[in-house]
């Protein structure tokens, strides 16, 4: 049986394809070094036009306007520039009411499109740049550490990073976040407090890596310039030893954050990364592997939520207490326990 | 025949074939489906759903190159015909355009709803944007689909055209492989017009007019032309698509339409005055088909699914509605979390008591919510304010009910979420057969009528609900029942019991049901009496006098209490 894959790895090889979701131009080139905060490709993709009525204009009918139109379509015009007269006794004009290019011209009409702010695509992790795909999008690549979650509020950001959550069952509240980590990443539990995300965009910090988070909060996280993701999910739950480990053993390193939300139409998923140099050949992980014993596994639902522990053996039909039949695993924790759970509510770590 | 189905979680291979001279339904295999990352093709768990399906039958369905067989060989390799569905993939994007906000715009978004759509835009008349800003707000959502009504046949011309104005330039600006399908369904006498200003800018494509008159609602045509655009967006957004609706023949459907033309069937088979229900609670959406006369309604809604698009539901309803389903005290907090988590992780299970009541709680909710959004269509002579319309049979299906611990829970849900009232049988599509059927039945319509006639629906029961007011214990109907073998039961039902009285499946009985205080048992009025005969099933003849609207006890204790004896009824 085949089970998704949560990737925390103290180091690989991580490759990662940065698409635009439209055609627009890329900003770097092969071979070259990015940050996780450069900008690798822009796009319009919050385009801005204006629809003159040409004809209301110089109060003609539509029929007898594009005689008198004085631009086509690709010309770029300046404010003031006319673009439809002189007419009548009056001289009546339609001037360009901001630098603008044209679009089409026509039918007593001319639509511009207005030079509007391009969203610039950020390369998310730092790494080189491998391969370029035209008008699209780049692949990056770098070593180092990985820890996937599950929520992001799709910031990106890079810092250094600052542990608060001592244990994993840490909660973060307004009161332990401190100027002194303006600028920082911070890595923290679970948080249930809006007030905490405000005051992480007042210091600002470069980031917040929680290990869980109340929904009530998540319409401010959304908003918040700050790139905030969650690693295990919704409601008080414990950081995953395996996540905990990784990640406090690399506090005071820089880090990037890449809160994009998770989408499995396109393979994005909310991730930090720990830019680390390679001790020798890594290789990508795979994001799909056989759940068999020996695999590290992930316990995504009660009773045994978040914990992690090792596949025994994978079994076959079980009704559980809830009274549902399904496909069973069997597996022992850190503390020697063993617990049989649905196998569809396994994760394989690695 | 071969039926594939491309769920959100699953991927299943559905095989039926002659036997001692009638279609019948014979195995199912089943996979995860791949749509989603790491695989990005649908073909991935389609292979591994036939797999599956080979090794229960150990029939030969794919060559040794991965191609399915078809037509079947003399040595009995391969199907002879295959169909296909799908509900894989995130909601389209449309933009609605109509003219009137009540109106056409209203009729606009029912069509939508007739597939996996998320609407995430409305323009009409009542728009005070100007043109150049409806532009640019299609240009930056980027829709899938754009859907336009307006106009009454002969009706408004120069409004509608002025509203297309913007769709057309919008797809014009658009880049060619991002083109959205459009979807022209209103002024009839505009087609010509429309074409000529739209065409090479888009997809575009049309229907009848969807609101040939103000007090004319058709969306019949038109669902099937958008069905027919969502395979296509479905093909170019996602990889093994068009393989599989070139398997189909062109004829791959989403799975709710196939659903919903089941539910079209039988109300013409059925012929009855009462209507059809069917009832999909799945990860991708909530689907409600209803039938009447023949005539379909189909709400689909995919954040009433129960899976990623879950929190939906929270726009529609608060978490303390939700919470009257449990039959334990769980903090809001609680059930808000396993909404989120859930739609994180749509495959999971409920491996405790206490999550699967949340789930159960969860599907009564979403269909509850989904009725109240579908019954905006139902036609105006059997609307019911805040009840059912009389119908007959239900069918439900999704795996929220087809998995639930006991046919008994699977009946409370059922009761619960739809609450019916009259007299009703109650079937469960215990199979996830009814979508397939619905897509079989263009091909080989006999197929789908001998498999239905078949035993692989689970028929729970006959549910008899009185409407009416009274004081809880106040004995509000007489039912007498005298089976075929002689035997009679009577029996005086109380307002607020639930009462079963079994009768196995392959018998029959009459029941004679005398309601008293103006009760209403669907005999033709309030207080009126009549008999009819009832056939046997799972559990046998339900009495759900608990009263329509269901008010659950609001104290915890109670409620518990109620809820543990209702289902103790039937048959825990």
């Amino acid at each position: 049986m085949l089970a998704p894959v949560r990737h925390i790895l103290p180091v690989t090889t991580i490759r990662r394809e940065r698409l635009l979701p439209i055609q627009g131009k890329i900003s770097v080139r092969k071979g070259q070094k990015v940050s996780a905060t450069d900008t690798v490709a822009e796009a319009s993709l919050s385009p801005a036009h204006l629809l003159l009525d040409l004809s209301r204009g110089l109060g003609l009918p539509p029929e007898k306007t594009d005689q008198h139109i004085q631009c086509k379509a690709g010309d770029s015009v300046d404010a003031g520039d006319i673009l439809a007269g002189p007419v009548g006794l009056a001289r009546r004009v339609v001037r360009a009411p901001k630098k603008a290019r044209v679009v089409v011209a026509g039918g007593g009409q001319v639509l511009l499109e207005v030079q509007n702010k391009p969203f610039e695509l950020k390369a998310a992790l730092p790494g080189m740049v491998m391969d370029l795909i035209p008008e699209r999008g780049v692949v990056i690549e770098t070593t180092g550490a990985l820890i996937q979650g599950v929520w992001g509020n799709g910031g990106i950001g890079f810092g250094l990073m600052l542990v608060l959550a001592k244990t994993p069952n840490h909660v973060l509240t307004r009161d332990q976040l401190e100027v002194s980590y303006r600028g920082s990443v911070i890595l923290a539990g679970h948080c249930a407090e809006e007030d905490v995300i405000k005051m992480a965009g007042e210091l600002p910090l470069r980031g917040l890596i929680l290990a869980s988070m109340a929904p009530s909060v998540i319409p401010v996280a959304e908003k918040s310039p700050v790139p905030v993701m969650v690693l295990e999910g919704f409601g008080q739950r414990p950081m995953n030893t395996a996540a905990f480990n990784l990640l406090t053993t690399n506090e005071q390193r820089e880090v990037a954050i890449n809160a994009e939300p998770w989408d499995p139409y396109t393979g994005t998923r909310p991730e930090v990364i720990i830019p680390l140099p390679a001790p020798g050949d890594t290789q990508q992980s795979k994001d799909v592997q056989v759940l068999e014993p020996g695999k590290q596994v992930y316990i995504l639902r009660a009773p045994h939520a978040g914990k992690v522990g090792r596949l025994l053996s994978a079994g076959g039909m079980k009704t559980f207490p809830s009274g549902v039949r399904a496909l069973s695993a069997l597996v022992r924790f850190d503390d020697g326990t063993e617990a049989l759970v649905p196998a569809a509510n396994l994760e394989i770590i690695q | 025949m071969l039926v594939i189905d491309v769920g959100a979680v699953s991927t299943r291979a559905m095989l039926f074939d002659v036997v001692d001279g009638r279609y019948r339904f014979l195995a199912v295999g089943s996979a995860p489906s791949t749509d989603a990352a790491p695989f990005y093709d649908v073909g991935e768990g389609v292979q591994r759903a036939i797999e599956n399906l080979q090794e229960i039958t150990g029939r030969v369905i794919i060559d040794e190159n991965e191609r399915l067989i078809i037509p079947a060989t003399r040595d009995g390799r391969g199907v002879d015909t295959f169909a296909a569905t799908i509900s894989a993939g995130p909601p389209l994007k449309v933009v609605a355009v109509g003219l009137l906000e009540d109106v056409s715009l209203e009729s606009t978004r029912r069509l939508a709803k007739t597939t996996y759509t998320g609407v995430i835009e409305t323009i009409s008349l009542n728009d005070r944007r100007k043109s150049d800003a409806r532009i640019d707000s299609i240009l930056r959502l980027r829709p899938d689909l754009i859907l336009v009504a307006g106009g009454t046949d002969g009706g408004a011309s120069q409004s509608v055209l002025k509203l297309l104005e913007a769709v057309g330039l919008a797809c014009y600006l658009t880049a060619d492989e991002q083109k959205p399908e459009v979807i022209y369904a209103g002024n009839q006498e505009l087609t010509e017009e429309v074409r000529s200003s739209l065409t090479g800018f888009a997809s575009l494509h049309f229907a009848p007019n969807i609101r040939p008159t103000l007090e004319m609602e058709n969306l019949d045509a038109a669902q099937t032309v958008v069905a027919e655009a969502s395979a296509r967006v479905r093909a170019r957004q996602i990889a093994g698509v068009r393989n599989l609706d070139e398997w189909a023949g062109g004829g791959l459907l989403p799975t709710a339409s196939a659903f919903g033309r089941l539910i079209r069937f039988l109300s013409r088979a059925y012929d009855s005055p009462k209507g059809v229900l069917g009832v999909d609670v799945g990860a991708s959406a909530t689907t409600i088909a209803a039938a009447f006369h023949g005539d379909l309604t189909l709400g689909v809604y995919p954040e009433y699914g129960l899976g990623r698009g879950l929190p939906g539901l929270l726009e529609d309803a608060r978490l303390e509605e939700i919470a009257q389903w449990l039959p334990q005290n769980v903090p809001l907090e609680d059930i808000h979390d396993y909404i989120y988590n859930k739609s994180l992780f749509p495959g999971t299970l409920p491996a405790t008591k206490e999550e699967l009541a949340i789930e159960q709680a969860l599907a009564r909710q979403v269909m509850r919510c989904g009725l109240r959004r579908a019954a905006g269509g139902f036609p105006a002579s059997v609307s019911r304010r805040g009840l059912l319309p009389p119908m007959e049979p239900i069918l439900a299906s999704g795996s929220v009910l087809t998995h639930a611990p006991t046919l008994g829970s699977c009946l409370m849900m059922m009761l619960d979420g739809l609450q019916p009232v009259g007299v009703t049988t109650m079937v469960l599509d215990q199979n996830h057969l009814a979508a397939a059927l619905g897509a079989a039945a263009a091909i080989n319509p006999i197929l789908s009528v001998q498999v239905l006639d078949s035993s692989t629906f689970v028929y729970l029961g006959t549910v008899i609900s009185p409407v009416g007011n009274a004081r809880p214990g106040t004995p509000i109907l007489r039912l007498r029942m005298v089976q075929s073998n002689g035997n009679e039961t009577t029996i005086d039902i109380k307002y607020g019991t639930l009462e079963a009285i079994p009768l196995p499946l392959g018998q029959s009985a009459r029941v004679h049901l005398q309601p008293f205080h103006r009760f209403d048992v669907g005999m033709g009025g309030p207080g009126r009496s009549g008999s009819l005969v009832v056939h046997g099933g799972a559990l046998g003849v339900v009495i759900d006098a608990r009263g329509r609207p269901l008010r659950m006890p609001k104290d915890v204790g109670r409620r518990q209490e109620a809820m543990q004896k209702w289902l103790w009824t039937l048959g825990g």
